[in-house]
């Protein structure tokens, strides 16, 4: 942890010093004081000079609603990371485009996580879920995050996309790539190594289009949008179908993945919580909705002010960056009481902000709550602890909030 | 206190006294009628109190705003009838007023 000492202590900055885009706030760990100051002092805070470049920070709950919901003033385009569109491979994707083509391109997909659909996915997670812990070594220590997290995320999305399953590991790697270059979010992964592995998630998903093309029995996502004559030619115009694709998987798989872990962390920090799920596991659903707050697992999303705008006192100019910090939001106590702690029987634990607001609210969520519910009722049926026998090691990015390792042992019942 | 109906999708029927001034969607909360969400609290932002009214009381409910024809924009399940219930405030008007919960909030 020598690098934390290179963190300033955010009590000896001043205002217009804080700059929360620094990755390191969130590869080490210490984003809170930031927020808690920023929250306090400067809700709506200006940061000018940024490796990302100027941008406003909003981090009360409240606030963050109205941004979110305010889609006239507050544009999704053209991108919804905190850095600049990427010039040589500008991706168009339905969460980065305001109403009404945002509708369009959503309503062509959405019907995969419709409810109809995911009732019959819930006996396919489970099984899924119990051999993945069934094969657990139990008394070693090993990598949550490698064999379960990324493990059942992957075999979900693949199943969505109805992906050649024994390539799976390809989608995670791409879900990696796409958001993780250092000037888009503070990430490590070279302009060179994204722009590869982008156009490698191209050729690999345009080959899958024409094959499955005039298939009328199947409910996978590349099905859906050939089906839907708004997006029926969308693999004509690579950058939207590109970028689409990769909204899908990260959208898919960083959240829940990074879930899955957070949920193991959260309950080794909170052991009266532990102690609470293994009295009454009838808390799971609730707990989830908490996990899914604890974690925050997208930090931020951003907007674009279509027009100079007064908002809360400041006056924000057209074109400026505006970036909506869900984790702050979610620890923002004049929204949420004890909102630092992790309470798995919160009373209104669906009331976060981790699945955003608006038009652009999380279309997955119900999805991604019923992985995390089954994977933690199946839990525990076999263990007494998931217990946490190290440090994890967190992702560098002011974007996905992640774990690259985390190491565990099992305690069976 | 008008009374209203809310029919799960199971076919479970619920008629509750509601507070006129309030939202539908706050009463059915406060009252404990299962099947709405309302992650957002009532702001027209998250799509969860999702209901379908029925025809005879369309009209008495009101029009829904842009907002909230965006909100429901996203439901998949979003018929001619879809309404969110956090934007439906209770009057005297609305006695008797019968809707019907989707499967799923989401």
């Amino acid at each position: 942890m020598n690098q934390a000492a290179e963190l300033p202590d955010v009590s000896s900055l001043s205002l217009d010093q804080i700059d929360v885009s620094d990755p390191r706030l969130y590869e080490l760990d210490a984003w809170r004081p930031y927020f808690a100051r920023l929250r306090e002092e400067a809700p709506v805070h200006y940061q000018a000079d940024s490796a990302f470049g100027p941008f406003w920070s909003v981090t009360r709950f409240d606030d963050i609603v109205a941004v979110d919901t305010n889609h006239q003033a507050f544009s999704s385009e053209p991108i919804i990371l905190i850095g600049d569109l990427d010039e040589d491979i500008p991706l168009e994707m339905f969460i980065a485009m305001d109403p009404p083509k945002h509708d369009l391109q959503r309503r062509a997909v959405q019907a995969v996580v419709a409810p109809k659909n995911l009732a019959e996915m819930e006996s396919l997670i489970r099984s899924r879920v119990v051999a993945v812990l069934d094969a657990l070594p139990v008394g070693e220590t090993f990598d949550w995050v490698e064999r379960v997290s990324i493990n059942l995320t992957t075999q979900m999305l693949a199943t969505l996309f109805d992906f050649p399953f024994e390539a799976r590991h390809k989608l995670t790697y791409w879900s990696d790539i796409a958001a993780g270059s250092p000037e888009l979010t503070g990430g490590d992964v070279s302009h060179e190594e994204r722009m590869s592995g982008m156009m490698e998630c191209l050729e690999t998903f345009t080959r899958i289009w024409h094959e499955r093309k005039g298939r009328q029995d199947s409910f996978d996502l590349i099905s859906l949008l050939q089906r839907d004559p708004n997006t029926a030619d969308m693999v004509d115009r690579p950058m939207e179908f590109l970028g689409n694709i990769a909204l899908l998987i990260v959208g898919g798989n960083d959240t829940t993945r990074n879930s899955a872990t957070g949920g193991v962390l959260a309950l080794n920090q909170n052991p009266a919580e532990y102690d609470k799920l293994r009295a009454n596991p009838g808390l799971i659903p609730g707990m989830v909705s908490e996990i899914i707050r604890w974690q925050t697992p997208l930090a931020h999303m951003r907007r674009t002010a279509s027009a100079d705008i007064e908002f809360k006192g400041q006056k924000i100019r057209k074109g400026d960056k505006v970036i909506m910090w869900y984790v702050s939001g979610n620890r923002d106590e004049s929204a949420i009481d004890n909102a630092d702690e992790f309470i798995i029987d919160r009373a209104n634990p669906r009331h976060h902000i981790s699945f955003g607001f608006g038009v652009h609210r999380c279309m997955g969520n119900r999805l991604a709550e019923m992985q995390l519910r089954i994977l933690w009722e199946e839990i525990m049926l076999r263990f007494r602890q998931v217990e946490v026998v190290g440090e994890p090691e967190r992702v560098s990015s002011n974007f996905v909030r992640g774990y690259k390792t985390l190491p565990v042992r099992l305690h069976p019942l | 206190m008008p009374a209203i109906t809310l029919i799960e999708f199971n076919g479970e029927s619920h008629t509750i006294e509601a507070e006129n001034g309030k939202s539908l969607m706050q009463n059915a909360i406060d009252q404990g009628v299962p099947g709405i969400d309302a992650d957002c609290g009532g702001a027209c932002a998250c799509g969860t109190c999702h209901v379908f009214v029925e025809e005879a009381w369309l009209a008495s409910s009101g029009e829904a705003n842009a907002l909230e024809d965006a909100m429901l924009g996203i439901r998949p399940d979003r018929e001619d009838n879809s309404r969110l219930s956090c934007q439906i405030e209770v009057s005297d008007a609305l006695d008797g007023m019968v809707v019907r919960l989707p499967e799923f909030q989401m």
